[in-house]
């Protein structure tokens, strides 16, 4: 018998069914918090990704987002370069006007030191960004470079994590082009793993500057 | 993992005599329980949650097979592999295979409890494959030759300047004058040295916290990002997971995260949450080209409907060791394996044998703290006191246990307790000893016959005159 045959007759073997008193099935909670909308959902994501150690900057139009990434640069003291994702809403913006911008369009190697991607949606409930990996947004922008930032714009806000797979569902027709990688990043990375003592920037990003855009404030 | 979980009681005197670790032992007693009290609060779903989590995870444990089968059937329709393992050895070799499949020489490693449950780092060592820990933790306990003694945090008993000597022992590339002084230089001295390992990883092995059956994906939940870099860079990624860790949908996957980091951590999420599902696509710029699970049984689906089934629905967040008045003082290593505290003690006699583990059922005082905080409602006590009785029926056939010295004391006072002239007596003279020998303090650092017991604690004085004799003061005139 093969091992699959094995663990599975095993599981037959032994598995007992539900007491008669539990629920076949029943509605899973969902927290109040992250069921609100309009501006009080962009507040409670800008809230909830800043106690994670987010940066956010809101901005009003796509045109700012270039200005905004050169004043990041230069606040941070790094050098004036960057990955880009090739997503349009990224790679359509106008960079020839911040020629000062040495940018280039791909995935991310251990020499960048910052990236700019685009999120699939942020969840307001925890703060949290949803990245998918793909041809125009690829994983290692998300991990390798010092400096994350993400544009993500309003109408993308979810309140909850229901209503991002509802959408990631609808987006994937119904899970058939299902991204190879699926990322919620809630903050810069950390670890504790010394004394307890938490450091912010542990193999991933030691910034994440998240770009929100909203276009009806 | 070799196992020393059959020598609790001499595990736990060491540990308590260690000073070190009982200095890095402090950390866990105050952090992890603050943070978690915290987080709780802020959720008034939380208790919800708990037990809508209980009621998905037994739902599918009824039905394991189906949701299993189900996650198989996805994994394939997007490209990945799955490998159904009955033990560890059968992992072991199905791992290697794909490693060699692959000309794999260096494989980096998220953190993985089903990999040292198996002892892949030492299986792959032997066969000139090098394993790269990359969580920092892990990483840490890797130089130091040691095993994790928590599940979130496996260095929690290694103080900060036995990371700075370990460093300084490895990196002897690096300037021996540098400053370490700082956890902040130890961590960027660590970043440093795996990122190199990283780029060159011919493989990335991973955990895996949950499996969703609805998209065919393994979930990853961590801080630090390693995992992700473990799993997007290499060729290859392999992810292992134990049999327990299906879920049917992604709704269902959000009620164990919304408890998991809550409880590990007191964060709200831990910061990268990651759903991997199948190889890089055609058009994708990176990820790896291959994505294989194991899925390993290990003794699981033998624990199927019994009363060990409950154990079954953990998801791994080490609350009941960070409240365990017993981990507390002794850490995880004096467990002996893979798994520490409470949970530990209820699950490692289930994966090892009962005979291998005797004493673990015993390193615990019942108090119910672990039940209390544990997100999956696991009855840790009850199980704890199910082991107890097995081992009570094992013990009589087996002279030398510890539970042979429990038998006779307890023989000793029923006999006493049935004869109640000669229990007053008994219990009068004890009581008077004891009595006079605490003096003002009302406690005894010392108790005749039980010095052992006294090591590490005090016991509170007996007053003077006992229940019986107010007793018969106060109502018999």
């Amino acid at each position: 018998m093969s091992d699959r045959d094995t663990v599975l007759a095993a599981i037959r073997a032994n598995k007992k069914a539900l007491p008669a008193d539990r629920p076949k099935a029943e509605p899973l909670p969902v927290p109040a918090r992250g069921q609100v909308e309009g501006a009080k959902r962009r507040d409670l994501f800008i809230r909830m990704a800043q106690a994670a150690s987010a940066s956010v900057e809101v901005l009003t139009s796509p045109e700012e987002v270039p200005e905004a990434v050169a004043n990041y640069l230069v606040a941070q003291n790094l050098p004036a370069r960057l990955v880009l994702a090739s997503d349009p809403a990224i790679a359509n913006l106008p960079w020839h006007d911040y020629p000062m911008i040495a940018h280039r369009i791909g995935a991310a190697t251990v020499q960048d030191h910052a990236a700019l991607t685009v999120a699939f949606a942020g969840i307001a409930e925890t703060g949290t960004l949803a990245l998918l990996s793909g041809a125009e947004t690829p994983t290692t922008l998300n991990f390798l470079p010092e400096h994350a930032l993400v544009l993500v714009t309003t109408d993308d806000l979810c309140g909850t994590y229901e209503e991002l797979w509802l959408r990631l569902r609808a987006a994937t027709d119904n899970g058939a082009y299902w991204p190879r990688t699926v990322n919620l990043i809630t903050g810069p990375s950390r670890s504790a793993d010394i004394e307890q003592q938490l450091l912010l920037g542990a193999h991933g990003p030691i910034k994440l500057h998240i770009l929100l855009l909203d276009l009806d404030a | 993992m070799e196992s020393t979980a059959d020598r609790f009681v001499d595990n736990a005197h060491r540990a308590l005599a260690d000073e070190t670790l009982q200095q890095a032992m402090g950390h866990v007693r105050v952090n992890f329980i603050e943070k978690r009290r915290l987080a709780v609060e802020a959720l008034p779903e939380f208790e919800a949650l708990r037990q809508a989590g209980r009621n998905m995870r037994d739902r599918v444990l009824a039905d394991l097979d189906k949701h299993l089968l189900a996650f198989e059937a996805k994994v394939l329709e997007q490209g990945g592999q799955v490998h159904w393992c009955v033990d560890a050895e059968a992992a072991r070799n199905k791992i290697l295979e794909i490693c060699r499949e692959a000309g794999a020489r260096r494989v980096t490693k998220g953190k993985t409890m089903i990999g040292e449950e198996i002892g892949i780092n030492e299986f792959l060592a032997a066969h000139d494959i090098e394993p790269v820990e990359t969580d920092l933790g892990e990483y840490i306990i890797q130089l130091r030759h040691e095993a994790p003694s928590h599940l979130v945090a496996p260095a929690v008993h290694v103080t900060q300047k036995q990371v700075e000597e370990t460093f300084r022992q490895v990196h002897r590339d690096l300037d021996a004058k540098r400053d370490l002084s700082e956890p902040r230089s130890l961590l960027s001295e660590a970043r440093t040295k795996l990122r190199q390992k990283f780029v060159t990883a011919d493989v990335g092995i991973t955990g895996a916290n949950f499996l969703v059956a609805e998209t065919g994906s393994s979930v990853i939940v961590t801080n630090e990002g390693n995992g992700d870099l473990t799993q997007t860079l290499p060729r290859v990624h392999i992810a292992l997971a134990s049999i327990d860790k299906v879920v049917p949908t992604l709704d269902d996957l959000t009620v164990l995260l919304r408890l998991l980091a809550r409880s590990a951590t007191g964060q709200e999420m831990s910061v990268y949450t990651t759903l991997s599902t199948g190889p890089r696509r055609e058009e994708d710029h990176d990820g790896p080209g291959a994505y294989h699970v194991i899925l390993l049984d290990n003794g699981r689906s033998k624990m199927l409907g019994t009363p060990k089934q409950d154990l079954l629905r953990c998801i791994r967040c080490a609350a009941c060791l960070n409240h365990c008045p017993v981990y507390q003082a002794v850490g995880g290593h004096a467990y002996g394996w893979v798994y520490a505290g409470p949970i530990g003690a209820a699950l490692t006699p289930a994966l090892i044998g009962l005979d291998h583990a005797a004493d673990l059922p015993n390193a615990s005082t019942l108090c119910g703290r672990c039940e209390a905080v544990c997100p999956m409602q696991i009855p840790l006590p009850d199980i704890l006191r199910y082991w107890r009785e097995e081992e009570f029926k094992n013990g009589a056939a087996k002279p030398g246990r510890a539970s042979q010295s429990i038998r006779r004391g307890l023989r000793l006072w029923a006999f006493l307790a049935r004869h109640p002239r000669l229990y007053r007596f008994a219990t009068g003279i004890g009581r008077r000893i004891l009595a006079g020998r605490a003096g003002r303090a009302g406690r005894l650092d010392k108790v005749p016959l039980a010095e052992g017991w006294t090591v590490n604690r005090d016991l509170p004085a007996p007053s003077k005159r006992g229940f019986h004799a107010l007793y018969r003061k106060e109502y018999r005139g």
